[in-house]
């Protein structure tokens, strides 16, 4: 009987020594490929990140509120902590030396989530001292379970921010979000830990589902805030207390609240079409709603474009958000929408992602 | 003794002096094995020690395997990143899409198998799974969108499960029967060594070009292009059917009388010329699922609703709280570094002693991994835990392959494989659902303790029903 790859008969026709000579012909050119395609990659990259600015750049601003963003225009400064001027909020930006994926500023404090290269790639929460200088020595660092969404910092101190951890859950698909309240630099070190683990309730029954998971805390003053509650495939704005660590649902179907500045009301997006056709044709597609909390009416606006960021009051009445662009999702812009029914977004800072209203 | 699964063919295994019931040969006990030897596996106890050679074919799988999982791996390590970072997407769009593809992969992993046993062409299934991964690669250098790239996860998870099915039985056909597990241990190291390898050049392509996702998946089709390359040029187009000696004798496996009512097209394999080989059986190839096998499946069906996968027994260990959590991802790492040291090693045990019994026996060490990974956030314990749960995959997942294999009638070796691993793919996710919920009602400690007792429990029944004479 013999082997079975003579049986088999059909090796190509090729010697045993042609086809190794196939095959380093194949890696060779697979690997030569990948080499001229990583040396431009990097080469544009440096484009990006060194070079002129393609955003007006300004050594200083003048004093007064200002928004406090990441610097998405190519160039010098890229992916930096910037700043412009609220009364200018088109015109020159002063550009910090720190690198930050999502960043919030209140009181004395600025939050910036960052990506550390490396084997692996990890992630962290730095807390700086928010003075006239941006980002000189951080106040606190700690790590971040993983990659960074969302952050936010309280009048009092509290950092609060959203990670999406993949490989962490227990479908070794799935992914989740830890969502961690701590204090920055507290002598006394409040630690509120992972929101999960608070007290959840859904119209007063508990919520005990593994697959819960919370993301995108607003402070609200005191140790009252609003987050996302998911599981399950719904959502819910829940209103909690840090002191007592719970939290209770107010409505359903809310991600990302955001609460205006004299906390009477609750902005959100809203997945449209939910519990339909998600996956299919056109993905998932977000619109921005308004929630009244006093008369509990919901104000839906509908975006031709779908939004992704966690919403940022630029007054009582406006709302940002950062859009990423569509032919490049590195840089992306600041659009403000009236909090209001049939209102349209329009461009208010170009080449910036994550704004924070600093007053 | 090389398996003490002689007797497992009941009414199948008509004569005592046939050829072991996989291979029909008549000239087993004189023909000497060699590599790639297709020898029918001896007789039971026949006591006789052949010495190990891994076949070519055996390394070059294993070959196409790592360079497929560097390809696959390396781009699962970067995606979140990409999504998120250069997408400028949150995950939880991400999260929607995940599950789905779940099913569909368990789904075509049988099929693939019972069009490998149909066509007889493992190879050519497997040329078209490991094929359609790499043409999801290339789409992630052009595709833009989140859609797309939700698509080309899918289709690339459709693609692994086409291949995984034929590559298994390619693996059994051309091993030596005597060191069958052993051989599935060499693949199995190779296909972790990729494993491995792939997230670790993933981040290094990141630290080399920040920013360079698009570069991770250039350096992902190289990868999967050599593979393939691999695959055409040294994997030979390997034939399951022992039908080419017109001498040979083996009943078929299925109960002939009830084969003939039911599907008269359906001859005895022995009567198969080589001609006729790829067309004739029909729906009987889906007796391939009953006797010993069956009993396998629903064994390996068994022990797989109480496998609730590695990230809970990481989460148990990460509960405890001592851990920062920048070690998680080197977890796995840990676990694989175990599994591929061990696969051979443990693959030499199962074919010197018993595979069912190996395969039973080391899910007492996922059942050791759940209790270590309960007592606490100290290194020893995790120590401990990566190391049971890197010998559970050594002592299962390659031998439960071969034992698949092995316990397939001829013909329809892809088909057996593939349906032990659906049963396995189901069940564990089932299992992680269910253990789900136990974890949030009952907190990690005490649901892992417990896990691991009814492990324990189930064991002599898994033992009854697979390692029994």
């Amino acid at each position: 009987m013999k082997p079975v790859q003579e049986r088999g008969g059909v090796r190509g026709g090729l010697s045993r020594r042609a086809r190794w000579w196939a095959l380093g012909g194949v890696a060779a050119m697979s690997i030569g490929a990948v080499g001229v395609y990583g040396v431009q990659a990097l080469q544009d990259h440096q484009e990006r990140t060194t070079g002129a600015s393609a955003a007006e750049l300004a050594a200083s601003l003048p004093d007064g509120p200002h928004i406090t963003f990441r610097n998405t225009a190519s160039g010098e400064g890229y992916g930096m902590v910037s700043s412009v001027s609220l009364a200018d909020p088109g015109g020159a930006r002063q550009v910090s030396g720190q690198a930050c994926d999502r960043v919030d500023v209140a009181g004395e404090y600025l939050s910036c989530l960052r990506t550390l290269r490396g084997i692996p790639t990890t992630f962290e929460t730095q807390v700086y001292d928010y003075g006239q200088d941006l980002g000189i020595s951080p106040v606190t660092t700690w790590p971040l379970a993983g990659i960074p969404s969302r952050t936010r910092v309280s009048d009092d101190g509290l950092v609060a921010t959203t990670a999406f951890v993949t490989g962490h859950s227990y479908a070794a698909d799935s992914f989740s979000t830890e969502t961690t309240v701590k204090g920055a630099g507290d002598p006394d070190g409040r630690d509120y830990g992972n929101l999960q683990d608070f007290e959840i309730t859904v119209d007063g029954e508990p919520l005990t589902a593994i697959d819960r998971n919370v993301w995108g805390v607003s402070f609200a003053g005191g140790d009252r805030f609003f987050a996302t509650v998911a599981s399950g495939g719904t959502t819910w704005l829940m209103e909690g207390d840090l002191a007592a660590r719970t939290m209770a649902s107010v409505a359903t179907e809310a991600e990302c609240p955001s609460v205006s500045p004299d906390g009477s009301r609750v902005a959100f997006k809203v997945r449209r079409d939910s519990g339909g056709d998600m996956v299919g044709g056109s993905g998932v597609h977000w619109d921005v709603a308004v929630l009244d909390l006093a008369s509990g009416e919901r104000t839906v606006i509908e975006l031709e474009r779908g939004i992704d960021d966690q919403l940022e009051w630029l007054d009582e009445d406006t709302l940002l958000y950062g859009l990423p662009r569509e032919e490049a999702g590195w840089d992306a812009d600041v659009f403000a929408l009236e909090a209001e029914a049939e209102a349209e977004p329009e461009l208010f800072i170009e080449h910036a992602w994550s704004p924070s209203v600093v007053r | 003794m090389y398996i003490s699964l002689a007797g497992f063919r009941g009414p199948d295994h008509a004569s005592p002096d046939q050829a072991g019931p996989d291979h029909a040969s008549p000239d087993r006990a004189d023909s000497a094995p060699g590599p790639d030897h297709a020898t029918p596996h001896p007789g039971p106890r026949s006591g006789r020690t052949v010495a190990f050679r891994v076949a070519p074919t055996v390394v070059a799988l294993g070959m196409v395997s790592l360079l497929t999982d560097v390809s696959s791996e390396s781009v699962a390590a970067v995606l979140p990143l990409y999504v998120t970072g250069a997408l400028g997407l949150s995950m939880v769009a991400y999260g929607f899409l995940e599950g789905l593809h779940q099913g569909v992969s368990a789904v075509v992993r049988i099929a693939a198998g019972y069009a490998a046993d149909r066509t007889d062409r493992p190879k050519a299934i497997a040329v078209a799974g490991y094929g359609l991964s790499m043409l999801t690669r290339a789409g992630l250098l052009i595709v833009q969108g989140f859609v797309g790239i939700a698509v080309l996860v899918g289709i690339d998870r459709v693609g692994k499960g086409i291949r995984t099915a034929p590559r298994d039985a390619m693996i059994q056909e051309v091993s030596q029967p005597q060191h069958l597990a052993r051989s599935f241990g060499v693949h199995r190291m190779l296909d972790t060594i990729g494993a491995t390898i792939g997230p670790l050049l993933a981040f290094v392509v990141l630290l080399l070009v920040p920013e360079g996702y698009r570069v991770v998946f250039a350096v992902s089709l190289a990868a999967a292009l050599i593979g393939v390359a691999a695959l055409i040029l040294f994997v030979p187009n390997v034939r399951f059917s022992r039908a080419t000696t017109p001498t040979s004798t083996t009943t078929p496996a299925a109960p002939v009388p009830e084969a003939a009512e039911t599907s008269p097209a359906v001859r005895p394999r022995t009567l198969r010329s080589r001609a006729s080989r790829s067309g004739s059986p029909r729906r009987q190839r889906w007796r391939t699922l009953d006797g010993p096998l069956k009993r396998l499946l629903v064994a390996a069906g068994v022990l797989g609703l109480l496998t609730v996968g590695d990230g809970f027994i990481y989460l148990a260990i990460m509960s405890h709280g001592h851990l920062d959590p920048l070690w998680f991802p080197l977890l796995f790492v840990g676990t694989n570094g175990v599994f591929l040291l061990l696969a051979i090693p443990v693959g030499r045990i199962a074919d010197r002693t018993s595979r069912a019994a190996v395969l039973i026996g080391g899910h007492l060490f996922l059942a050791g991994a759940y209790l270590a990974a309960a007592m606490g956030g100290s290194w020893i314990a995790l120590g401990l835990a990566l190391l049971m749960l890197g010998i559970f995959y050594a002592a299962t997942d390659g031998v439960l392959a071969a034992l698949a294999g092995q316990l397939s009638p001829q013909g329809r070796t892809a088909t057996g494989i593939g349906a032990a691993q659906t049963v396995v793919a189901v069940t564990r996710l089932v299992a992680s659902t269910g253990f789900g919920a136990l974890w949030v009602l009952f907190g990690a400690v005490p649901t892992m303790v417990g896990a691991a007792v009814v492990l324990v429990l189930v064991l002599p029944l898994a033992w009854w029903l697979v390692v029994r004479r």
